[in-house]
């Protein structure tokens, strides 16, 4: 029982960290709160089940299909509403005010069109052979979830350490105005930083609508709500903070569903964060910084 | 009462009542936004007040002011757990903080049973009125134009233009900022208390996230120069769909639309008068 408690713990922990990641690589590169981001996570799973329908195709094919096509609309999206409030130097509030109206506009356009009604994958897109290691039952999706989180964070690391490109947006993190001197293609790197973002949402996304097999319009919205508790619990804009937050909050979600009640695992998250900012506001790993002008 | 006057009243009764309260609402968006903050968590104050104020009226039988007294004082507390750590933080840990407060609130409408579940409360007496609705208003728009003329009020648009530098000049930043969500709080609380009393059924949808978002298109519609911006806001948004049916479905569509427009293109919103300050010269 524990050790299954535990198993399942990790594996949402491993989609929670994902989703966080991109969220928390925005706010950390761009330095804006981009609500959307809940949107991608729901455009994202949107987008494979309707493709994998469609055209019948493995859902191997339509995963990365599905979360290139959501990083290209977070991209149109950055150049829409972002891009100009950057340019202007606005404040950060009008970056979360801004994409909060869109993101109100996008869920209800979506809800319009689709429905609230949840869908599924079709049957044979889901292998539902399991593997047993003693008492612990790990199926196939939850098994691609896990190899295709860690890939993903291990293919993000490497970038941010290993590449040109990787410095470009370290830089550009330090300090745009300085990157841009240095010679970085600020807007280059941004619509970069906002595609990765948009494809770590989305493929979040997915993976969560296989776990769950249940997939609408306001999905990302539930999310939203542990995204905010992970980046905040590891530190805003903290990529390794977003990692392990995200795998603690998967933990004692799961071991409170477990042990203590299940309808009291969505409340993990938000109590977990107010915890954070009454005893340490800076997130696991983060240290003060002064507010300048 | 000339009939065609109680005729008119009859036919748009909820209509009038949702001006009322919706103000109300615009006006608790307003006491933070003037100070550069944004709090998200509007729709989850309201659902608080509305929750205390039915939940005393059916299983208690307690007095209707004394329900009023309470529903602003429940979100006030609510407010403080989780706006005082985020004080001296960066406004983004406040936005963040009450988005979650609405999302949990939800979670815990729909599962306990105290509060009906996901079906909600029903059957709560029609206790508040025109009078009780629209003095409120009145009285919370006189106070913060008496306020937006004096020391205080100087002190708020100095945060909102520059924090730093109002800092700097000895606003004490964190006592205005509490303040400020703690009277927020307050009026979301009650306009929730009066939604409850007035349309006899609440359920968890009613204060969700396109609740929290639809309260900030009324402030920045109307901007927030004056606190008259927010009531004109609301007042629109209010009305707009029932003159145009069409725009009816859409709606949150179109409120989501004005907050785009509004932070992209009017930052000023359709009142950009501000309020001259006592004492001040022509």
């Amino acid at each position: 029982m524990l050790a299954q408690q535990l198993v399942n713990g990790i594996i949402s922990g491993a989609t929670y960290a994902l989703f966080a990641l991109g969220f928390t690589l925005m706010f950390g590169v761009l330095n804006v709160v981009n609500l959307t981001y809940g949107v991608y996570f729901s455009t994202g799973a949107l987008i494979a089940l309707y493709a994998t329908r469609h055209f019948a195709a493995s859902i191997l094919l339509t995963l990365p299909l599905a979360a290139v096509a959501t990083g290209l609309i977070a991209v149109v999206i950055d150049g829409l509403l972002l891009t100009p409030l950057r340019r202007k130097k606005a404040p950060e509030l009008a970056s979360l005010m801004v994409t909060l109206g869109a993101t109100l506009l996008l869920y209800s356009l979506m809800t319009a069109f689709i429905g609230t009604d949840i869908q599924r994958f079709p049957p044979a897109a889901i292998n539902p052979s399991a593997i047993e290691i003693g008492s612990v039952r790990i199926s196939r999706s939850q098994m691609l979830i896990v190899g295709t989180a860690f890939a993903m964070v291990a293919l993000l690391l490497a970038l941010m350490r290993g590449t040109r490109l990787g410095l470009a947006i370290r830089a550009l993190a330090e300090n745009p105005d300085v990157a841009r001197l240095m010679g970085v293609d600020v807007t280059l790197v941004t619509f970069f930083v906002s595609f990765v973002s948009g494809t770590l949402g989305a493929t979040a996304g997915i993976l969560i609508g296989l776990n769950y097999n249940a997939i609408q319009p306001y999905m990302g919205e539930a999310m939203m709500l542990k995204g905010f508790a992970v980046i905040i619990i590891g530190g805003l804009g903290d990529i390794r903070g977003a990692l392990i937050a995200g795998l603690i909050l998967g933990l004692l979600e799961g071991l409170t569903a477990g042990y203590v009640a299940s309808t009291l695992k969505d409340a993990v998250g938000f109590l977990l964060l107010v915890l954070t900012l009454w005893f340490r506001p800076v997130g696991l790993f983060g240290h003060a910084a002064a507010k300048r002008a | 009462m000339p009939a065609f006057l109680d005729d008119f009243l009859f036919s748009y009764q909820s209509l009038i009542y949702a001006l009322g309260i919706n103000g109300l609402l615009a006006l608790s968006m307003y006491v933070v936004l003037a100070i550069g903050q944004l709090s998200l968590g509007q729709a989850a104050f309201m659902g608080l007040g509305a929750y205390t104020s039915a939940l005393l009226t059916l299983k208690l039988g307690t007095p209707f002011p004394l329900v009023l007294a309470t529903s602003m004082a429940v979100p006030a507390l609510a407010a403080l757990i989780i706006g005082a750590p985020t004080l001296r933080l960066s406004g983004v840990y406040l936005a963040l903080a009450t988005i979650g407060l609405g999302e949990v609130l939800r979670i815990a409408f729909v599962n306990s049973e105290l509060t009906g579940g996901a079906l909600g409360l029903s059957g709560i007496p029609e206790k508040a009125g025109y009078g009780i609705i629209f003095g409120s208003l009145v009285l919370a728009l006189i106070a913060f134009v008496l306020i937006s003329r004096s020391r205080i009020g100087r002190a708020m648009e100095a945060m909102r233009e520059d924090e730093v530098a109002a800092g700097m000049l000895g606003v004490h930043l964190p006592r205005y900022r509490i303040s400020a969500l703690v009277v927020s709080a307050m009026l979301a609380g009650l306009a929730g208390a009066f939604n409850a009393h007035v349309s006899s059924f609440i359920s968890p949808n009613d204060y969700g996230f396109d609740a929290a978002v639809t309260i900030l298109s009324y402030a920045l519609l109307g901007g927030i120069g004056s606190p008259f911006g927010p009531v004109v806001g609301a007042i629109i948004l209010t009305l707009l769909p029932e003159v145009l049916r069409p725009l009816h479905d859409f709606r949150l569509v179109f409120n989501g639309l004005i907050i785009v427009i509004a932070v992209l293109f009017m930052p000023h919103g359709l009142v950009p008068w501000r309020i001259r300050r006592s004492g001040a010269r022509a």
